[in-house]
């Protein structure tokens, strides 16, 4: 039997640049790169002798994609160094806001981003022509997620109001009541869109995972918790430089992740839900269940429908903190800088983003290192390709390499900020 | 955001921390010390379930975004949205869904003001970093007195 490879100089619908190259010969795949061009360090050299507070909004406009989970993990890596603790109704706040991120993340991906796969369209303008009020349900949904982020983080994007120990600003009561009438619209919009993704062809495809996140004692994670998986990891965050290591490849200027001990590793919706799921909303447990999903999901494929899971839950878990809403005493809880090292690990919606800095006794930022979920991925998705491709050899190509970039959308990749730049070949010689 | 009233609209797209990704925000920034009081002026990342949000309601809309379509670095691109708009030409922002997919969604949801103008300025250089390259600060320039003058003309 000939080789043959498939080769995807621009991969769609994946945020940032990528490229895909899988080489395989009959039912064996000889060689699968996931590239990226650009050095992903950046960030980390920008950091280096700026103070503690700029962390938060330096590492969040660079990216811009997930502002709410750079600034989150940067104000806990910080917070950690300082000795701090925001509890309370600012905790409680900081949980909303991200739970605006979630919303406005999963509702981007779940309906432009992946759903047109799965129906066959190229994209979602395609797809917009057949079902348009599918299509205008996720743009409300999503909008809703921005409300949040709007009202909280005092601007959609690149928000300004998150702080070291806090906010900024606390808007009034009346503005987070307003913003409830939204999202119980938005709950329910969430509960149709489970219902409507469970209904998608679904491709038969499973692998013996080690999910990765976080897991906290009393909540699904978002802003806290030990790092967790189910092949018996379990470290407080400032552990995870021993348990886990950064791999140059050659072809690729990215560092790719490891479990020191077992390889690669699966982080974001599908470890969270997996490791998680006795910590979901009732609500969502049932809308899950109702899916057709078990407490555990191992078809990467299904990740459309534990993101819209994780949609509604974000929309039940908004609605109770607003509900329970006490204005905090005061924005913000002081914090003054020490010398040391902090580290933090917080839930983005692809899956937990981890900083560490080392401070002096001025605040300023002597290192910082930066692991973004994408890199953590990238050898699971292409350990996902390695198996995916040999039983569909034989189908066309066109139709093998649609399939192929459909996996590669399975984990929402952010190229932006892993890297910049990611082209995918798929090659048949 | 909720547009007050009907009318026009200046949408500065891009981001500032990487270098000519950032032209369309300069633009903004400096038509906002120039426009009168009415017209609205706002900055985008340039992600496009947002952008469709912020022009509902406004009857014209200036979009300014850096793009890459192989040009000469500064060229200035006028499109009119009321012809299809290439996605690929905008395909420095990272966003999976942006300018290009934004204009070609709300064509067909039917949610297109009714002129759209999009002014593309070829960047040179998307590296981080907050300056502009001088070709692409001369030519941004030249693009704000060109939308001075377009306004000029709509009233």
């Amino acid at each position: 039997m000939s080789g043959k490879t498939i080769r995807v100089d621009y991969l769609a619908r994946v945020e940032g640049e990528g490229a895909l190259f899988v080489k395989f010969q009959g039912d064996r795949v000889t060689d699968v790169k996931f590239r990226i061009f650009e050095p992903p360090r950046f960030f980390e050299a920008l950091l280096r002798g700026r103070m503690f507070s700029e962390a938060p909004d330096i590492t969040a406009r660079i990216c811009g994609i997930c502002p709410v989970a750079y600034q989150m993990s940067a104000c806990h890596a910080m917070e950690n160094v300082m000795g701090v603790k925001v509890d309370g109704p600012l905790r409680a706040l900081r949980r909303l806001l991200y739970c605006g991120e979630w919303i406005e993340s999963h509702a981007l991906h779940v309906y432009m981003l992946h759903a047109p796969d799965f129906l066959g369209y190229d994209d979602a303008i395609q797809m917009a022509r057949d079902h348009r009020e599918i299509v205008n349900r996720g743009l409300r949904l999503k909008k809703a997620g921005n409300d949040i982020m709007t009202l909280l983080g005092g601007r959609e994007i690149h928000p300004v109001n998150v702080r070291v120990g806090g906010f900024y600003k606390i808007p009034p009561k009346p503005e987070f009541v307003a913003l409830a009438e939204k999202l119980k619209w938005a709950r329910e919009a969430a509960l149709e869109t489970v219902r409507w993704v469970a209904k998608l062809p679904m491709p038969e495809f499973e692998r013996d995972y080690e999910f990765v996140a976080l897991r906290h004692p009393g909540e699904y994670p978002l802003n806290e918790g030990r790092l967790v998986s189910n092949k018996g990891l379990d470290i407080p965050v400032r552990e995870y430089d021993q348990h886990f290591s950064e791999e140059h490849v050659a072809y690729s200027n990215a560092l790719h992740s490891v479990l020191n001990e077992r390889g690669a590793y699966f982080v974001g919706p599908l470890a969270r839900y997996s490791l998680n799921f006795d910590r979901l909303s009732p609500l969502a447990q049932q809308a899950a269940r109702e899916a057709g999903l078990g407490p555990v999901c191992r078809n990467p494929f299904q990740s459309i429908v534990v993101r819209s899971v994780e949609i509604l839950y974000a929309c039940d878990e908004a609605l109770r903190i607003i509900d329970e809403f006490e204005m905090p005493e005061k924005p913000a809880i002081d914090v003054q800088p020490r010398v040391g090292t902090g580290y933090a690990c917080t839930e983005a919606p692809r899956g937990f983003l981890y900083h560490r800095y080392r401070l002096d006794a001025h605040g300023n930022i002597l290192d910082a290192k930066i692991v973004p979920p994408t890199s953590q991925n990238q050898k699971t998705i292409e350990a996902d390709l390695r198996d995916f491709v040999p039983p569909r050899a034989e189908l066309p190509p066109d139709e093998l390499q649609r399939q192929c970039e459909q996996a590669v959308r399975n984990y929402d990749p952010c190229i932006s900020c892993a890297t910049h730049f990611l082209k995918l070949h798929v090659e048949r010689e | 955001m909720t547009p007050i009233s009907p009318g026009q609209l200046i949408i500065g797209v891009g981001n500032s921390l990487r270098s000519d990704d950032g032209v369309g925000i300069w633009v903004a920034r400096r038509l906002r010390e120039q426009l009168p009081p009415g017209i609205s002026v706002v900055e985008a990342s340039g992600e496009g379930a947002s952008l469709i949000d912020m022009w509902k309601g406004f009857a014209s809309v200036i979009l300014v975004d850096a793009v890459s379509s192989g040009t000469a670095p500064g060229t200035v691109h006028r499109l009119d949205a009321a012809e299809p708009v290439r996605a690929q030409f905008f395909r420095c922002s990272s966003h999976a869904f942006g300018v290009g997919e934004a204009v070609e969604l709300a064509r067909v949801l039917n949610q297109l003001p009714p002129r759209l103008i999009i002014y593309g300025i070829e960047g040179a250089n998307f590296a981080a970093g907050a300056e502009l390259s001088p070709v692409v600060a001369r030519s941004a320039a030249e693009a704000s007195d060109r939308i001075l003058k377009d306004i000029r003309v709509e009233f």
